[in-house]
């Protein structure tokens, strides 16, 4: 039998080779290589899924991961392609990326901004992930994106819709295909003044953080553009789960129209309350009382149920589009899962695409290569029409989608119909539109 | 005016739910002397056998449709739920009408889920000091929403009330005053009194059974109880079951307010505490009176007028924090809270 005998002095050798022993991978894997940060040297490439496996937001992550799943599928020749079959740009051969595998890790963001940056942090510097990709809020996003940035890796946003994203928080290493406030706001305003007139005074419900701060400011120019005018606009927290307090002054407040500027389950339940109260049934000014959800997403809507019903807002994508990339992306996540994707589901199978096809023509997974290649990139068949990545900002721009809870439901996916498919050019904006001020790109850090 | 009684009108809807999860734990408190932070997870429970009632009444025959397809080009299903298969007119009537049902399920089975938890954990937590009765129930609160989540999913699950108890009433009409100034939700004027009923039934049960008056003087001096040979354990265990039907049927009856998730108690479980400690530990009517003022003044505080008032003397908004500075305030002045008993707390 043998016997441990261990001193002072060796405890603190062993706990010295220990410690470097853990510190290895990152030492290897974050700056060893030449070049850039993570640069793939065997036969495998890393890509990093950052999104909320857990908190409020988990079953977005949850369809937002079984894109990605599936991107990295058709990426490495499995499955039936997708929407490979029909982008417009065919560098992808199913063979990886750059001949190189694709393999993943994931992430929990937790939809908190400390938790997504650990989690990014780690996939970049314990798994050698080349690029970090998701997230469902655009406060996780934005501090996401200063974390790639400072790290030397490219950061494709998953679902963000914060002006911010891309205006004052914009960095060189992130990337947004996702649509954000000012164009749901451009393609929605229109669309409203045709079916509620001119003549309204809108009272706006604000969640009090970046992404509702620069969706109202969005929509309220937008909608005053087209002569309505914003009676009041009411911050509420977060962290709000009962809205009645705020919904009960609405209709004593000389408004007809009552805007949400929520998202997830800040949504579903000012909705919830706002139909409860009856506001709907009602006529104000001599007119029928409306509510706006200026930004919809098919998941939150089933949450909110029957109260969806006739509701105007906006989509970034919607499964039963039926242009070609649409078809074909709803065929093989349908095909796999036995539902329709979401739109968070579609964006981020487009950002995975969009990088892949960056790293093919740039010939590199070099960040600043890859950012040179999808600067300016236009493409097509990826469900949005012709679409472009402006140089200036990283904004994808394309077709936004206005949508209407669906009267009678067919099936338990089939809440929205779409009213409008807005062209691109009705939601562009010149790079130094005010709402998008402050901040510069910076140039691209490659790590090293 | 009408602003001010519409506030009050939301203050003691919102206070009804405090005053429920808030009497059942103010009832598990003064009874077992255990602070149990798993009550708004009960709450919760409640709320989610709702959504279960809801799912199996909705369990259906499916017969795939000749004309229409579904998304992947395949023949469109065509669900006929059972209940009206086999019960016909009364199978409609329980969809319809299943928060109803729902009520009427949640009461055992939230009294047995109260008396596993209570035999089968917190029991073993009695004679230790609060901080690990905190600790141990909190931790069960997380696998309690985690396994919920799990089973669920983490997405709101919404339920509807039924037709007749849809929409709102114009109680503004009814008082005088003008069309539109003050209406409100019916289905959450039947939450208020549904919890009066609530707390009416727990408070007639105490004071008029006499399992109540054995219960009441356990709470008084359960040393002096034991010692006249009443098992006062068995007692206060069947109380724990009654307390987390009363939470569960807060739970049920929230379900048309606010489509449940998971988080829900959690939501509700801080400013259900708060409630208690402003009514005063172990005081009934305190958890009660406490859970409607509070309401009250949340719903103040996130009236324009009030928020415009604040921002104007450059103070950021306090609609999430006026139940906390309440709190502050009355500790101050009654540091036992409003109605509560010297002793309690106080070892």
């Amino acid at each position: 039998m043998s016997k441990l005998i261990m001193n002072r002095r060796g405890l603190l050798k062993t706990g010295a080779a220990v410690g470097a022993g853990m510190a290895m991978p990152t030492i290897l894997t974050a700056a060893s290589h030449a070049g850039y940060t993570n640069a793939p040297t065997g036969s495998t490439v890393t890509l990093g899924f950052n999104v909320p496996q857990t908190g409020a937001y988990a079953d977005e992550g949850a369809d937002e991961l079984r894109a990605y799943e599936l991107a990295v599928k058709h990426l490495n020749g499995q499955g039936d392609g997708g929407m490979m079959n029909t982008f417009s740009s065919k560098e992808l051969k199913g063979n990886g990326i750059l001949g190189k595998e694709v393999a993943f890790v994931t992430g929990d963001t937790q939809t908190k901004s400390d938790a997504a940056r650990a989690s990014a942090q780690s996939m970049i510097q314990k798994d050698g992930a080349v690029m970090i990709t998701g997230g469902s809020s655009s406060g996780v996003a934005i501090a996401v994106q200063g974390l790639c940035q400072e790290a030397g890796v490219i950061f494709m946003a998953g679902l963000t819709h914060s002006n911010d994203t891309t205006g004052k928080d914009k960095k060189a290493n992130g990337f947004r295909h996702f649509f954000n406030g000012y164009m749901s706001a451009a393609a929605l305003a229109p669309v409203l003044a045709e079916m509620y007139g001119e003549d309204r005074n809108a009272y706006h419900l604000t969640a009090d953080y970046t992404w509702g701060w620069t969706q109202q400011e969005s929509i309220q120019a937008a909608t005053e553009a087209k002569g309505w005018n914003t009676v009041a606009n009411v911050l509420t927290p977060l962290t709000t789960t009962d809205f009645s307090s705020y919904v009960a002054p609405v209709l004593n407040s000389g408004a007809d129209i009552l805007v949400l500027n929520h998202y997830g389950g800040n949504m579903i339940n000012s909705l919830t309350s706002a139909v409860q109260f009856g506001l709907r049934d009602k006529m104000v000014n001599g007119k029928n009382f409306e509510i706006v959800v200026p930004l919809y997403s098919r998941l939150m809507a089933r949450g909110a149920g029957e109260n969806v019903k006739g509701i105007f807002g906006s989509t970034n994508w919607h499964w039963s589009l039926q242009d070609e990339g649409s078809k074909a992306f709803v065929q093989s996540f349908g095909q796999e899962y036995g539902f329709p994707p979401s739109q968070a589901a579609h964006t981020v199978y487009c950002q995975t695409l969009l990088y892949a096809d960056a790293c093919e023509r740039a010939g590199t997974h070099n960040p600043c290569g890859v950012a040179e290649a999808l600067e300016g990139f236009k493409f097509s068949g990826l469900g949005n029409g012709d679409v472009e990545y402006r140089a200036e900002d990283h904004q994808c721009f394309k077709d936004v989608l206005v949508v209407k809870g669906k009267e009678n439901p067919t099936s338990e996916f089939d809440l929205l119909e779409v009213v409008q498919v807005t062209p691109r050019a009705q939601v562009e904006y010149p790079a130094d539109h005010p709402m998008f001020a402050g901040g510069a790109l910076g140039s691209c850090n490659a790590g090293g | 005016m009408d602003a001010i009684l519409l506030q009050v009108l939301n203050g003691i809807d919102k206070g009804s739910a405090y005053a429920l999860i808030a009497l059942g734990l103010t009832l598990i408190f003064g009874t077992l002397g255990v602070v149990n932070f798993a009550h708004g997870a009960l709450f919760m429970i409640g709320a989610f056998v709702a959504v279960t009632v809801g799912k199996i009444l909705d369990i259906s025959k499916v017969t795939l449709d000749p004309v229409r397809v579904d998304f992947l080009g395949n023949p469109a299903k065509i669900k006929t739920p059972y209940v009206t298969e086999w019960f016909g007119e009364f199978g409609f009537w329980m969809i319809e009408w299943s928060v109803l049902v729902s009520v009427i399920v949640a009461i055992p089975v939230m009294v047995l889920i109260g008396i596993i938890l209570e035999r089968g954990l917190i029991k073993h937590f009695y004679d230790r000091p609060h901080a690990d009765q905190i600790l141990v129930t909190f931790g069960l609160a997380i696998v309690l929403q985690e396994v919920i989540k799990a089973v669920f999913g983490a997405n709101p699950i919404p339920q509807s009330a039924p037709e007749l108890l849809k929409g709102s009433l114009d109680f503004g009409v009814m008082i005088g005053m003008a069309e539109n100034t003050v209406i409100y939700p019916l289905w959450r004027l039947v939450y208020f009194c549904f919890s009066d009923l609530i707390i009416g039934g727990v408070f007639a049960f105490l004071r008029f059974t006499t399992f109540g008056m054995v219960v009441r003087a356990g709470m008084a001096d359960r040393e002096t109880v034991g010692l006249l040979g009443i098992n006062i354990d068995k007692r206060f265990t069947i109380m724990f079951g009654v307390a987390a039907a009363v939470a569960g049927l807060a739970g049920v009856m929230y379900t048309p307010i606010n489509p449940p998730n998971y988080h829900m108690g959690m939501d509700f479980l801080v400013l259900s505490f708060v409630v208690v400690v402003v009514g005063g530990m172990g005081s009934l009517p305190g958890a009660v009176a406490a859970g409607f003022l509070l309401g009250i003044l949340e719903s103040f505080a996130s009236m324009p007028l009030i928020k415009d008032a604040i921002a104007a003397i450059g103070l950021p908004s306090i609609d999430q924090i006026i139940i906390y500075l309440v709190a502050v305030i009355v500790l101050l002045v009654r540091p036992r809270g409003l109605m509560g008993k010297a002793g309690m707390m106080e070892d």
